[in-house]
């Protein structure tokens, strides 16, 4: 038996789960996919009192446009989003996204909520929930709340999420007309973790030349952090290789230093942000076109 | 000391009751409490993929999912796909095409690949690299393995293989 001893819960309703997070404040940790909770709970790295299980939860499995926005509930399966024709379709970016994510077994299993309140800085979709300015929604014992992206990833494996709240659904929204969007990491095989990695978005205006731009890095840093340098940079400017070049070195040099361990030094991630930078922003900006 | 659960699971088929520790993994609840030992336990954290199994019809590690979140569900393991004297189509393309050698992984391996044959009939070759992909094997080499799943998704198509 891998696992430290705990309790388990499986409420019906949103009212009940918040109880019991309440009563177990500390102490209790939410259940979705699992597909990092339970690994740490077998390396025994979290010791929780308590699982509570959202899988019985009605109303959070769901993928729904809505105006200009699509709705994903928490507890949606990654594999549910990847495999919807309407994300497809319609939402390239996010399908995109979802690929990278782990391998097809493990996004069977996990969720779209799990993976944003997990917030691995190395993860897909923290990254592309910063870049398309997503919104979330969360519940506690105040009631409902919305936290922007730019709002929600505090730091490492934390959320602005309090200990009784409860991430229901996030909401993306759709490209605007003009843009176009890139996905792109550099991982030792593909499905691991990445090492560093680049979502970019550009809009180019009636003329042809970039209107705005938005560029998150992701494995760099304790968050997915924007380059605000970088994007600026692109405004009112023609969209060509010198520029993504001059971006890319841009937004590898106004990042904090990046995170040195066994598997890249800070030295290479911040050279991979300059690359992907480059890449990520002309693909973009190709598909605007 | 946390209570124990009552779940009902179904696995290959079979209906099954039974009280088990919230911290049990569901590998160890199908090994250890119901026998079917073909599952196999390798890294115990998500990424080798040996202990892959059908939860509802779709591929998941079961080392990395509670026996407590199996409850009202069904699985299938590698006890349900075939037996000695008829295997499944992806058993025997595997025997046919040398796509295992020691066989640790091979339970996870099919499990995979029946997932990915009952959703996609007729796989491009890279669905079928982004499959195992998920699917560690250090001994085989992966070329032998693409190979069987070609070998069994023709089987399958044509209704070949000796199998039902």
């Amino acid at each position: 038996m891998k696992p430290p001893r705990f309790d388990y819960a499986d409420p019906r309703t949103l009212g009940e789960a918040v109880a019991l997070l309440q009563q177990h404040e500390g102490e209790a940790k939410l259940l979705s996919g699992g597909q990092s909770l339970v690994p740490l709970l077998n390396m025994r790295l979290a010791r929780p009192a308590i699982l509570v299980d959202l899988a019985k939860v009605a109303g959070l499995d769901h993928v729904r446009e809505d105006g200009a926005t699509l709705a994903i509930g928490a507890m949606t399966r990654q594999r549910s989003v990847e495999l919807s024709p309407v994300v497809k379709a319609r939402h390239p970016m996010l399908h995109a996204a979802t690929l990278h994510i782990a391998h097809p077994q493990n996004r069977n299993q996990g969720t779209v909520g799990g993976s944003l309140a997990h917030a691995d800085p190395a993860a897909e979709l923290p990254a592309l929930a910063l870049v398309l300015g997503a919104e979330m929604r969360a519940v506690g014992p105040g009631g409902e709340r919305t936290i922007g992206a730019a709002e929600f990833f505090v730091t490492y494996l934390t959320t602005a999420l309090e200990p009784s709240e409860i991430l229901i659904e996030a909401r993306f929204p759709t490209l605007p007309p003009r843009t176009g969007w890139s996905v792109t990491e550099v991982a030792r095989r593909h499905g691991d973790f990445a090492l560093a990695g680049v979502m970019a978005t550009v809009t180019l205006d009636d003329r042809g030349r970039c209107a705005t731009a938005r560029l998150v890095l992701f494995g760099v840093g304790a968050t997915p952090v924007r380059a605000p340098r970088a994007e600026q940079m692109l405004a009112g400017e023609r969209p060509e290789a010198a520029l993504f070049e001059r971006a890319g070195r841009t937004a590898a040099e106004e990042i904090d230093e990046p995170l040195s361990d066994v598997h890249a030094s800070a030295e290479y991630r911040r050279d991979l942000a300059r690359v992907l930078g480059r890449r990520a922003l002309a693909e973009a900006a190709a598909r605007a076109a | 000391m946390p209570a124990s659960r009552h779940i009902t699971v179904t696995v290959n088929e079979q209906p099954y009751e039974a009280v088990v520790e919230p911290r049990t993994t569901l590998v160890d609840f199908l090994r250890g409490e119901l026998g079917l030992t073909g599952t196999h336990v390798g890294c115990e954290h998500g990424v080798c993929g040996a202990c892959t199994i059908l939860w509802n019809g779709r591929a998941v590690r079961s080392c990395i999912m509670l026996a407590v979140q199996a409850d009202g569900g069904t699985i299938m393991t590698v006890e349900g796909l075939g037996r000695e004297g008829a295997l499944h189509p992806i058993q025997q393309a595997f025997l046919e095409e040398h796509g295992l050698q020691c066989g640790f992984c091979t339970p996870g391996f099919l499990m995979s690949i029946y997932e990915l044959l009952e959703r996609s009939p007729d796989p491009s070759d890279e669905e079928i690299r982004d499959t195992l992909g998920g699917q560690i094997c250090r001994c085989t080499g992966y070329q032998a393995i693409v190979a069987a799943v070609r070998s069994a998704a023709a089987k399958l198509r044509t209704g070949a293989g000796g199998y039902g």
